[in-house]
């Protein structure tokens, strides 16, 4: 039996997959899914289920699912509220499964929940009774709580980032949050570091650790070994501080990826129009610039938070996407980059999902 | 029995597709969508905002008016449009 590998890819007009087999070198573009709707994240399940979350002009948010590999679809976001007189719920911005459950954030900030594959969603209210919440502002991307990071064995604790306000933990299943940004600086907020108000852009767990987790910022790349109480920076070697997205490698989690942009008035494009990944061996204590078949002048790319991604396979496979509608792949680690697809429409998130088939 | 027109972007979000034209018994604009969600769960999340009260984007035409209220009443003959807003890029 040959495994499957596919890129889920949800983008400014709709979901696609990009299929391939294990050498991951031809690619087939399935879709437009999700009728065209902006789709910001697209993941599978444990169980092969696929959902595609986000949010249309005319219809509101809503949450999409497929049972049978993207044949047919069905959407709810039934339950997804904050009350009648509360700020109206737009996009989903991130959907994380873990142990049955599913996660949903949304903008404007908020965690939801649902445990029946998506159809009926509950408010996980702690977190905007958090005494901070009056206080929180939209980065430019808006005020979106766009990662979430359930602690791989204790399921009453999880952590997520919101864009231009920083990253919470709750350690009750979501009834209490603190603010998780020690460590972090703010630069484009004048006085002392504030204890919260950080511009966290990426948020991810090392599941290898009991409490570790990496995060691109818009003010630099940190790394946490206690649950986010202290960051420390690990910024150093790199070209710039500003990125959005952040991985980690699937069997190494030491190795992890990220992709400096020039800066946020800069364009937030790559730097110099010279397209590359940085990858660190050690954790971040040391970074090494990948760009080996990847356009090096006039490749002036953003890549957003979500559209980097790593398959299952060994060597690991590591993909991103960018607003301009390109996927580029690497089946050796980063060492060396195809492009694989082009002309989507703008890339708000590449996922990887495995098949048997 | 009102005339029902529905957009053809609102039901290919449901597996079990409406029809495009239908014929509905209701009093109310409000009690036309919840007949609608009855028998398409979850339409009524697409036309309404909590409230309820019809999405920004969403215009509804009864006998050819414009009409946000959901009490707005429907006589045996009347013709509603669904129609989502233009706009786009």
């Amino acid at each position: 039996m040959s495994t499957k590998t596919q890129l889920l890819v949800g983008t400014r007009k709709g979901a696609f997959i990009l299929e391939s087999d294990e050498r991951r070198r031809d690619w087939q573009v399935l879709g437009p899914f999700c009728e065209t709707w902006p789709i910001h994240h697209f993941v599978q399940a444990a169980d092969g289920t696929l959902y595609a979350g986000g949010g249309n002009a005319w219809y509101g948010p809503s949450v999409w699912r497929s049972d049978d590999n993207g044949g047919t679809w069905s959407q709810s976001s039934k339950g997804m509220t904050y009350g009648e007189d509360e700020p109206k719920v737009t996009a989903i911005w991130n959907l994380t499964p873990a142990d049955g459950i599913l996660y949903a954030g949304v903008e404007p900030a908020g965690l939801f929940r649902s445990e029946d594959g998506g159809k009926t969603w509950a408010h996980t209210d702690g977190l905007r009774e958090h005494p901070s919440r009056p206080e929180w502002q939209p980065g430019a991307g808006g005020l979106c709580l766009h990662s979430i990071c359930p602690h791989p064995t204790d399921e009453k604790r999880l952590w997520v980032g919101i864009s231009a306000v920083g990253t919470f933990e709750t350690t009750d299943g979501g009834q209490t949050w603190e603010t998780r940004n020690s460590g972090v600086r703010a630069d484009f907020i004048p006085g002392p570091p504030p204890e919260f108000g950080q511009c966290v852009h990426n948020l991810r767990l090392d599941a290898s650790r009991d409490a570790s987790l990496f995060q691109q910022n818009h003010c630099g790349v940190y790394r946490t070994d206690d649950g986010g109480r202290t960051w420390a920076e690990i910024t150093g070697g790199l070209p710039s501080q500003f990125g959005f997205p952040l991985t980690i490698h699937p069997f190494d989690p030491a190795t992890i990826y990220v992709i400096p942009h020039n800066g946020p008035e800069q364009g937030r494009q790559m730097i110099d129009g010279h397209a590359a990944v940085w990858r660190s061996r050690d954790r971040g204590d040391s970074w090494q610039r990948l760009d080996d078949g990847l356009p090096t002048r006039n490749a002036y790319l953003t890549v957003l938070r979500e559209a980097m991604a790593t398959d299952r396979h060994d060597p690991a496979g590591v993909y991103f996407g960018t607003s301009t509608g390109q996927v580029f792949g690497s089946a050796d680690e980063g060492n060396s980059w195809r492009l694989i697809a082009d002309f989507l429409p703008s890339i708000w998130s590449v996922e990887v999902a495995q098949r048997e088939g | 029995m009102a005339t029902v027109h529905l957009p053809r972007s609102l039901v290919t979000l449901f597996g079990d597709e409406p029809p495009r034209l239908l014929e509905i018994e209701a009093a109310t604009l409000a009690d036309l969508i919840e007949q609608l969600d009855a028998r398409w769960p979850g339409m009524r999340d697409r036309l309404c905002e909590p409230g309820p009260q019809l999405r920004e984007h969403i215009n509804v035409f009864v006998d050819g008016e414009r009409e946000r209220d959901l009490d707005t009443p429907l006589s045996g003959s009347a013709v509603v449009h669904v129609i989502p807003a233009v706009a786009g890029g």
